[in-house]
């Protein structure tokens, strides 16, 4: 294994390095050292923020300074448990068909593909949350097919709607919260990932599974509706 | 009635900040918070709040308010704006009682981009996720996410009366220090070489127009790449300094988002974000690296600092003379301050 790096940014942020590349298992290292670092609940850490590749640790350097936090995590490192299964899979409805998959026909085009083969491919595996950023729920997805790894659009669009299902650069994502996006929009999912009046806000932990599955337009309001009115539209599905 | 400050005017991007959101980077949710946190904790601490407390940050566009239900005492902190109570100009740095009905209006001064109008007690709206601070690309916190507009009405509960006479808080000028603003190299400063490191360090940087409460935009000569300028996203701190494909250098201030994907050549430390905050478009900066141990110490004197009493100086000794105080009802039946040498 390749040993941690330890950078700062500044005197109130460590970042603990596992590697440079987006990567299942060094993610799951990230999650376990996350996991043991919370456990150990050290006085003077303020938060954690697990990325793809890298944990970074803020904490207030006048309670515990930096030779110390480091001896802590390293402690942390060693009693962390990495662990090859996803704490959950999720099941989440997703409508690619108009007007919901605003930019499906445009972005199968460039990838030659067929939009009936782009939605096959992105319902026929598992997609690990390997973490949250941009903004609140902003879920990046790993694992998908190769043949859906479009590049990031030149010049961004205008703000996609709620709870877009996207891809770009290889990956896909659910977000939230309509934004201008260098993604494409390939479909909505009736979930939410992210609910503030709902406990817990956030829906989907860093780690769990999303596999999608195809749904209409008019599924897609039926199922909004409920969704909107507080019920869970996505399901967790029993392990085998 | 109940107790509340009433917005008459804002400009765009004044907001209810506090000490920011904490514990929610994982979930792609931005810290927020004062710009400046020195300067947001004096206003707190010359009023006997709690340090973080929710408090009105005013952009250069200025706000003007007025108390309703009861007097409030307020405080008003950072750069050097121009403070008028009901028309007549105030010290920089500044607690005063806001009568019901006075107008405070407070507007871009000489120096600085941001300034907080502290309250006695509390701001009574529902945190959200922990905090009250605003994210208006994320319509979080605050009143309804978004900026303050004329007619909101904050209320307050636990007003307290601690100001018996309008004074000058000392030190209010926390960031007004001059020198290059210090930095940490990294966390990715290998992606530089050398030379380019050297330019970083030694070129004056002017902030551009493009600058908010997201990033400080850096205009000046681009800084080369060593090794690309893509890395995989990771986390960001308050006051990183990000190098995207252009080479012109962004400060990630507090409503940065929580991960980015370029690379990070150094991060202003934690003592002179205020004073990097407080510089506004079209002026220059310069930048000077220094090391943790530096960084702490200097992190440790600001503490220090805010931990001592904060000082006053009644008003009637310097910008007002004693017949405006009583004009304007600074002074509830304060008259002692007459007895003073007479005002300068």
């Amino acid at each position: 294994m390749v040993p941690l790096r330890f950078l700062d940014s500044g005197e109130a942020m460590l970042v603990v390095e596992f590697g440079s590349t987006i990567d299942a298992a060094l993610n799951e290292r990230v999650l376990a050292l996350d996991a043991a670092l919370t456990r150990a609940a050290i006085a003077g850490v303020v938060e954690t923020t697990p990325t793809f590749r890298s944990l970074a640790v803020h904490y207030e350097p006048l309670v515990i300074d930096r030779a110390r936090l480091i001896d802590r995590i390293l402690e942390a490192e060693r009693q962390a448990e990495v662990t090859a299964r996803p704490s959950r899979s999720w099941v989440f409805p997703c409508c690619y068909a108009a007007p919901h998959g605003e930019d499906l026909a445009e972005v199968a085009g460039r990838l030659s593909l067929t939009p009936e083969r782009l939605v096959e491919l992105h319902t026929g595996r598992p997609l690990r949350v390997h973490m949250y950023g941009f903004s609140p729920g902003f879920a990046y997805l790993g694992g998908l097919a190769p043949e859906l790894a479009a590049s990031r659009r030149a010049h961004p669009r205008p703000p996609h709607p709620a709870d877009a299902v996207m891809i770009a650069g290889g990956m896909s994502a659910i977000a939230p919260l309509p934004m201008p996006t260098g993604w494409w929009v390939i479909g909505r999912t009736p979930e939410k990932v992210f609910a503030l009046a709902r406990d817990p806000a956030f829906l989907v932990a860093v780690g769990d599974e999303i596999r999608f599955e195809a749904i209409d337009a008019d599924a897609f309001a039926m199922l909004a509706a409920r969704a909107a009115a507080g019920e869970p539209v996505a399901r967790v599905e029993d392990r085998r | 009635m109940t107790a509340a400050l009433v917005v008459l005017a804002a400009g765009p991007g004044v907001t209810l900040q506090d000490g920011g959101r904490r514990g929610f980077s994982r979930w792609g949710v931005t810290g927020c918070g004062a710009m400046d946190p020195l300067a947001f904790r004096l206003a707190n601490r010359a009023l006997g709040n709690a340090a973080e407390a929710a408090a009105i940050e005013v952009a250069a566009s200025g706000i003007e308010v007025t108390a309703e239900g009861c007097a409030l005492d307020v405080a008003i902190v950072g750069g050097d704006f121009d403070i008028r109570l009901d028309g007549r100009r105030l010290a920089k740095a500044v607690a005063l009682r806001l009568e019901p009905g006075a107008r405070l209006a407070i507007r871009a001064g000489g120096r600085g981009a941001w300034c907080y109008l502290a309250v006695a007690g509390a701001i009574d709206l529902p945190p959200v996720l922990g905090s009250y601070a605003t994210h208006t690309r994320s319509g979080l916190g605050g009143l309804d996410g978004r900026g303050l507009r004329p007619g909101d009405r904050l209320p307050v509960v636990g007003t307290r009366r601690v100001i018996e006479t309008a004074a000058a808080i000392d030190g209010g000028g926390l960031d007004a220090d001059g020198g290059p603003i210090r930095l940490v190299l990294g966390p990715q400063a290998d992606h530089f070489a050398e030379d380019q490191i050297a330019a970083f360090l030694t070129r004056d940087w002017r902030l551009s127009p493009r600058s908010d409460r997201m990033a400080y935009a850096l205009d000046g000569t681009p800084l080369v790449h060593a090794r690309g300028h893509d890395i995989v996203s990771d986390a960001v701190a308050h006051g990183a300094i990000q190098v995207p494909g252009s080479g012109l250098p962004f400060v990630l201030m507090a409503d940065r988002q929580p991960t980015g994907g370029y690379p990070k050549i150094a991060t202003v430390i934690g003592a002179d974000l205020g004073r990097m905050a407080q510089i506004r478009p079209g002026e220059t900066v310069r930048f000077r690296a220094v090391s943790l141990d530096e960084a702490v110490a200097a992190r440790r004197a600001v503490a220090e600092r805010l931990a001592r009493p904060v000082r006053t100086t009644p008003l009637v000794r310097t910008d007002l003379g004693a017949a405006d105080l009583l004009a304007v009802n600074l002074v509830s039946g304060v008259v002692a301050a007459e007895d003073g040498p007479p005002p300068t």
